[in-house]
């Protein structure tokens, strides 16, 4: 069974507009996603797709408007007080940036600390030995628990993060961008721990990134974002090798690339500019800047669809590239 | 001729400890129409390189020795006056980040305008009317209401076509692009890299292209020169130096990335690692290979003598002593 299931789930926000208009954007639109234990989700997508906001709603970081998200059976979206924090020391984030997600006033162990505090969890006396053994886990050094954040590097930083959002024991990570600051060294560096404490703990991710490289090494399941909606679905495999939206398919030829065998293939072009989100068109958000659109398209919206077994899509007229 | 010229380039910054050499004994020639780029970690001197040809050295670092030539004139020598009449007209630069760089409180069109005031001496209505046809250039659509526009009004690609039609306002010579997409969206980039491909390839512009990613270097760049701590590692055609890297650094860089391949379905072993950090600047100038402490074929000659470059067979020179033939 799946440790994590999402169900029509949608994020509102409401933009004020002058003169006391205002409008809703829908950053998060229906999207529903499983997640099984153990394995890797990549939600990717251009900024502002809503990646990072429906995980965040996923992680009760950022309200939702509508839908359902369980943990194991349980609703998340409805817990409150004792059994919300309970919960929360299941699912835990770590940040894109580790410059700004680290308090620079507490020692690194207080921060790694910090969330078994918080959430009461293991019982106190057992603590600082979880923080010793989580800074082992991730490639620290004991002695640097002393140490203020200013003093570790960008890639330490994020091992600092790493802990702290191992503390608690949880069974699912948020991973937000979680290697996009990082020099591409480090980064190689950081996405390998991640894959061993993955391989030890057998944790779940649900792993949010724009580098379809990284996506492409560190997932077993992609969803393809645009506009809030999710516009195609499947497992690594089919979903690299044969993407049946324009989209995706866009997004994967836009992607430079050393490997000859990919360059001077035929190339899907994304031309234009994303539609108004406050105003959205009454058809598929991505016809304007489709090199397949046709007027079907600009008046009805596609619903997602499994195309295949495992593989759905949200397009009129899906298929291979072969223009 | 060659177009620009560095010659034996060193620049020094001055620390409380002394001067350290960000970049220490760089050579490297460019050609009219053709695309250089810079690939390494953050702290490794490619900015500054560009910086030292644009002559806005930060007031700590000077040029300590060797010399810059472009169009057979010395940068490193000219006076001020001169280098003000290059700098934007001969020569221009587009930044990282189009949001920072662009003035929040005048249009994009009084910004390009400016340019073509000051360099050009044109009158405002002949830079403004100027001005829609470089925007127009940089393929921003509806470029005659766009031009009234103000930098928050666009999006970041946007806004980076903005700082693209700034740089060519004056039809320089040589442009330098400053990591120009790393803010952006990777089909905004794929876009912004065509526009570059098209413009130098119809203008006979000269492109210097920085960036930390191999797989822009292998769509945009003829030539590439692998900076590690302000030293060439490695330089040489793209094509060489991609298929057959030869210093353990450029086989890290091209290995510890996560690169889309062909078949995905393929077992997925765990990446390379560079282990360690770039070395503080404190430690730059010594006499040994600055890489030692990172590489996996390290050996006491690394430690003892800084390995010049040697010509490989590909064609490429890379600085490794095990590159030395007898």
């Amino acid at each position: 069974m799946s440790l994590l299931e999402i169900e029509n789930l949608s994020v509102r926000f409401r933009i004020k507009g002058g003169w006391g208009r205002s409008a809703w954007l829908h950053a998060v639109d229906d999207v529903s996603l499983s997640l099984p234990r153990g394995k890797t989700l990549a939600l990717v997508g251009e900024s502002g797709s809503g990646k990072t906001t429906a995980a965040l709603a996923a992680a009760r970081l950022v309200p939702a408007s509508e839908g359902a998200v369980r943990l194991d059976g349980t609703d998340l979206l409805t817990l409150e007080g004792e059994t919300l924090r309970r919960a929360r020391a299941r699912v835990q984030v770590i940040f894109q940036d580790p410059y700004s997600s680290l308090n620079p006033r507490l020692r690194a162990g207080a921060i790694v600390r910090e969330p078994m505090d918080a959430l009461n969890t293991p019982p106190k006396a057992e603590r600082a030995d979880r923080v010793a053994e989580l800074f082992a886990q991730v490639g620290l050094r004991p002695e640097q628990q002393a140490l203020f954040p200013h003093q570790f590097s960008g890639g330490q930083r994020q091992r600092i993060g790493i802990a702290r959002a191992l503390a608690t024991r949880p069974e699912l990570i948020v991973c937000d961008e979680a290697v996009s600051a990082l020099d591409v060294a480090v980064q190689a560096q950081i996405l390998n721990l991640l894959r061993r404490l993955q391989a030890e703990l057998g944790l779940t991710f649900l792993f949010i990134s724009h580098d379809l490289g990284v996506v492409q090494h560190m997932s077993d399941r992609v969803a393809v974002m645009y506009m809030g909606r999710i516009v195609e679905e499947a497992d690594r495999g089919p979903l690299f090798s044969a993407p049946l939206h324009p989209y995706t398919q866009a997004l994967l030829a836009a992607v430079p690339s050393i490997d000859r065998r990919r360059r001077g293939r035929s190339a899907v072009k994304a031309t234009g500019e994303t539609p108004d989100p406050l105003n959205p068109p009454p058809g598929c958000m991505f016809a304007s800047r489709c090199p397949r659109a046709e007027a079907l398209c600009r008046e009805t919206r596609p619903a997602l669809e499994e195309k295949s077994p495992g593989h759905r899509a949200a397009c009129h007229f899906p298929g291979p590239s072969g223009d | 001729m060659s177009l620009l010229s560095v010659e034996n380039l060193r620049i020094e910054l001055a620390l409380r400890a002394g001067p350290a050499p960000v970049i220490d004994d760089l050579s490297f020639t460019l050609e009219a129409g053709r695309t250089l780029s810079f690939v390494g970690e953050s702290g490794c001197g490619k900015s500054m390189t560009a910086l030292a040809i644009m002559g806005l050295l930060p007031d700590v670092g000077r040029v300590a020795a060797g010399s810059i030539t472009f169009d057979g004139a010395d940068l490193t020598t000219l006076p001020d006056a001169r280098l003000r009449q290059i700098r934007g007209n001969e020569i221009s630069m587009i930044f990282q980040e189009p949001m920072t760089s662009l003035n929040p409180v005048y249009t994009v069109g009084e910004q390009i305008a400016e340019v073509l005031r000051r360099h050009r001496g044109m009158t405002g209505r002949d830079a403004t009317a100027r001005a829609v046809e470089l925007l127009d250039a940089v393929r921003i659509p509806n470029a005659r209401s766009r031009v009234t526009a103000y930098p928050h009004e666009m999006s970041g690609g946007q806004r980076q076509r903005v700082m693209i039609a700034m740089a060519l306002a004056c039809a320089p010579r040589l442009i330098i692009a400053d990591e120009p997409t790393t803010a952006l969206d990777v089909t905004v980039q794929a876009q912004i890299f065509e526009l570059l491909r098209d413009l130098a390839h119809d203008t006979g512009t000269a492109l210097i292209l920085i960036t930390h990613d191999m797989g822009a270097v292998a769509e945009m760049a003829d030539d590439v020169v692998v900076m590690y701590a302000g030293r060439a590692a490695e330089a040489g055609p793209v094509e060489a130096i991609l298929d057959d890297p030869r210093h353990p650094y450029t086989r890290g860089l091209i290995a510890c990335v996560p690169h889309l391949t062909a078949d995905p379905e393929a077992a997925r072993g765990d990446l390379t690692e560079i282990p360690g950090i770039v070395p503080p600047l404190a430690s730059l100038g010594a006499s040994a290979c600055l890489f030692a402490s990172r590489c996996a074929h390290v050996h006491d000659r690394c430690h003892g003598a800084r390995p010049p470059a040697f010509d490989c067979p590909a064609g490429q020179r890379a600085a490794c002593w095990l590159e030395e033939r007898a």
